[in-house]
């Protein structure tokens, strides 16, 4: 079936208006770890337990699947049906590549003692960057579901209905990992 | 297999279980109706898979009314327990079973009475009021009534299976940290409202789409009905303020499930950062609540005073005003926190300042009556009613504004009794006016004006009877929460008063069955074949009560404000052209998804691991079936909606 594009239009409206929503989730955790970051209870601060060239991979993979991501959408508007699974899949891959990396970086941390019931610090920081970590696997399941429609059959106007939402979602995390990158990792190591 | 859940968790005392079996027997008598009338089909397929806002819509309100009818017995209990508790008499409610039954009791009725009364209007009248044939989704419309109403299930059940809280309806920290209240009662409360609260707000951007972007042509944003403002105000809270109660619970279960220090008083936890956030969406919350009966307010005084609404422009900015200088007062629930005298300063004078644009609306309420015809049905008395205990409610509010006098007053009896005034007089007087106010268009038929008239004078006196000795109280020294006082404060006299009052409200909640019931067995004799039984101004009226699936048959331009009463004054005509019409399909996946919630819940109360990963694996599973559905309509042909139409119209 085809969507009128008044549909398309109050979609695309209320998927923004969810981010905004999801933005104040998030805006809430950062503050909660804010307010809780000096407060390590004889534990690690940041300093003694990131690995900043670590982290950096990690955003430069999340940052290039942005535009891998963006890469797909074009290709979906031109209708190149084989590119957009192309792209889509460097997208998975690079987001995959980030999961596994930010999950390494846990089982590390938590391996070395210092689990979440350390402290507040530590409460707080595996919750705000896991919350954003679940966002990247909500993501991932979805990006592989589409694989298969895009892979299956033409480009219905649903489909790339989905795919503009689904740009929408992974920019919007990328901006989230610019702040995570920024307030938890950098200031966290430097200070 | 079954975690933490044993035998023990169904053993409770004999109060309990009488609330318990009466539960059980009134699901067995429901049950047994349904087969006994053969109606589960038309249970299935009228109502548990439907899409239809208008079906949503009253689906919130039965959920709602019936959790009312449970909280006005918990209230009635705590009233006749400090009636009677005094000396060395210690009731009949032990301290924590009075406890739990406080908490109860806020938790239902601002997270399923409030709630579930607002977004049924909702539901029923936006729609309507912009002219159009649905909601911007209505699929998720319909999981987020389900998420609605397997919370208010969540809770019930802990009445059945465990406790519930005995923490009040904002479960502090560190009280509701795993040290201090080891039970499963303060996760009964975390799940059951963050399953409601995540189906609020997919209602708010919901609503926020539907009237921004399905508003009938040619209704500009000051051409909307006034309710039609209040909810857009009231949404855009919801969307900016239920993300941070959804935050703030989560970290309180991930405090609670998995050893974390957010809020604990150990391990270098913060407890006042959850009241911070607690309150940064609490106080947008009143506002979400009491915006609404506003709107509600503001469309039966104009009907009944048949004039305009007075000062339309200053109504709307009004709206705005309180939707932004909501964000900026929550402190002042907690000026004893100590954050300093600046600060203190700053939250009070923001506090007085949200009461001038609440202040506009009643002059301009008052100023719509002066020289109108004023016809004094039960909705009308209800306003008249609210402007008294708004207007008393209201001057304690600004009272309390003040951080010296609020640093007295803190927790005590005198808040109790202002809250009361704001959202009993505030926002239940308004939902019950909206109810009357709008049966007609939903159901068909007119509402008992006698008893609605008995019913008003119950609640209104019996409400200044249960309230007002609370001020009083409240600046003798009496305290919330209070289970056990001792003879020699001479506060027994008062709370008898108090307890009497609450009698006298529960008469009134008689009446209101009453009228129920009556109006039922009348519906012929007050039966609206007009559509527009009050003489009304908006578009709601202008079509079939009660309103066909598709609401609207033709979509004419919408020309000015209160559109339906120049058409009326106009007499004009309209030639009608029928059109086809998209009518989304009915789907049960809304409901299973809801019930995959309340799985989850219960698994991560219960520590059940196995539920939990069954769970959420049907809720992945649902959601994804749905979205790669792409038949999710049908279609009412032209020919097909015109039979529908003439049918009514003769009949």
């Amino acid at each position: 079936m085809k969507t009128p594009p008044a549909q398309l239009d109050k979609t695309t409206f209320g998927f923004w208006l969810y981010l905004m929503t999801d933005c104040v989730l998030f805006a809430s955790l950062f503050a909660t770890f804010a307010v809780l970051r000096a407060n390590t209870a004889g534990g690690p601060s940041g300093k003694d337990i990131f690995d900043l060239p670590f982290v950096l991979t990690e955003t430069v993979l999340l940052l290039t699947s942005s535009f891998t991501s963006g890469m797909a959408l074009l290709a979906a508007r031109a209708k190149v049906h084989k590119q957009v699974f192309f792209w889509l899949s460097a997208t998975f891959l690079l987001g995959a590549a980030f999961l596994f990396m930010e999950m390494r970086e846990f089982t590390h941390i938590v391996s070395e003692g210092h689990g979440w019931r350390m402290s507040a610090f530590l409460s707080s920081f595996f919750t705000l960057v896991g919350t954003h970590g679940a966002h990247i696997a909500v993501g991932l399941i979805w990006m592989f579901v589409m694989m298969f429609r895009f892979s299956a059959s033409k480009i219905s106007a649903n489909d790339l209905r989905r795919l503009t939402l689904f740009t929408m979602f992974w920019h919007f995390l990328d901006i989230v990992w610019i702040f995570i990158f920024t307030i938890v990792y950098m200031f966290g190591a430097l200070s | 297999m079954l975690g933490k859940l044993t035998l023990d968790a169904f053993k409770h005392g004999p109060i309990v279980t009488v609330g318990q079996i009466s539960m059980v027997l009134g699901a067995l008598s429901v049950v047994g109706l349904l087969f006994y009338l053969k109606r589960w089909k038309w249970l299935w397929r009228e109502w548990i898979t439907t899409v239809d806002p208008k079906k949503i819509g009253v689906m919130y309100i039965v959920v709602a009314l019936v959790m009312l009818l449970r909280s006005l017995s918990d209230a009635a209990m705590m009233r006749a327990q400090q009636a009677i508790s005094v000396g060395s008499n210690h009731g009949f409610l032990s301290s924590d079973h009075f406890q739990q039954v406080f908490t109860a009791h806020g938790t239902m009725m601002i997270f399923f009475v409030a709630m579930g009364l607002m977004f049924g209007l909702i539901n029923l009248i936006v729609p309507l009021q912009i002219g159009a044939r649905d909601v911007a989704f209505p699929f998720l419309n319909a999981t987020s009534f389900w998420l609605y109403a397997m919370g208010a299930v969540l809770l019930n059940l802990s009445l059945m299976v465990g406790e519930i809280g005995a923490t009040g309806w904002l479960a502090y920290p560190p009280l509701s940290e795993l040290a201090y209240s080891p039970g499963v009662g303060v996760d009964y409360w975390i799940w059951s409202i963050q399953i409601a609260g995540i189906g609020s707000l997919l209602s708010g951007v919901n609503f926020l789409v539907t009237i921004l972007k399905l508003r009938r042509a040619g209704m500009t944003l000051m051409k909307m009905p006034m309710f039609v403002w209040s909810v857009l105000g009231s949404m855009v809270l919801v969307v900016v303020a239920f993300p941070i109660l959804t935050a703030t619970l989560a970290m309180l279960a991930l405090d609670r499930s998995l050893g974390m220090h957010f809020f604990t008083a150990n391990a270098g936890g913060n407890p006042m950062m959850y009241i911070n956030l607690i309150w940064a969406w609490g106080h947008p919350e009143v506002y979400i609540l009491i915006l609404p009966a506003f709107g509600i307010f503001s469309e039966v005084v104009a009907t009944f005073s048949k004039k305009r609404l007075f000062g339309y422009a200053y109504m709307v900015w009004a709206i705005i005003a309180i939707v932004f200088l909501s964000f900026v007062v929550w402190l002042h629930h907690f000026f004893t926190m100590g954050a300093g005298a600046n600060v203190n300063a700053f939250f009070g004078i923001m506090t007085m300042v949200i009461a001038v644009p609440t202040g506009i609306k009643v002059f301009n309420w008052i100023f719509t009556m002066y020289r109108g015809r004023v016809q004094f049905t039960t909705p009308m008395l209800w306003f008249l009613s609210f402007v008294l205990t708004f207007t008393i409610g209201g001057v304690a509010g600004v009272l309390m504004a003040v951080p010296a006098i609020d640093f007295q007053v803190h927790n005590s009896l005198f808040l109790v009794a202002h809250f009361h005034n704001m959202i009993i007089g505030g926002v239940v007087f308004g939902y019950f006016a909206g109810l009357t106010y709008w049966f007609p268009k939903i159901f068909g038929f007119k509402l008992n004006e006698r008893f609605g008239r008995y019913a008003f004078w119950c609640w209104s006196v019996g409400f200044l009877l249960a309230f007002i000795p609370l001020y009083i109280l409240g600046m003798m020294g009496a305290t919330r929460r209070l289970d056990h006082y001792d003879a020699s404060l001479g506060w027994q006299g008062l709370f008898i008063v108090a307890g009497v009052g609450v009698m006298v409200i529960l008469a009134g909640v008689g009446f209101q069955v009453l009228q129920l019931i009556v109006s039922i067995m009348q519906r012929d004799k007050n039966r609206d074949k007009t559509g527009d039984p009050w003489d009304g101004r908006t578009l709601e009226w202008s079509t079939a009560s009660p309103v066909p699936v598709y609401n609207f048959a033709t979509l004419d331009p919408v020309t000015e404000r209160d559109v339906f009463w120049s058409q009326k004054q106009q007499k004009q005509a309209a030639k009608i052209q029928y059109e086809d019409i998209h009518i989304p399909r009915n789907t049960p996946i809304g409901f299973l998804i809801a019930v995959s919630a309340l799985l989850f819940g219960f698994a991560v109360i219960w520590e059940i691991v196995w539920l939990n990963v069954v769970a959420v694996l049907c809720i992945i599973g649902l959601v994804m079936y749905r979205t790669l559905d792409d038949n999710t309509e049908y279609v009412l042909t032209a020919q097909e909606v015109k039979a529908l139409e003439t049918k009514g119209a003769k009949a």
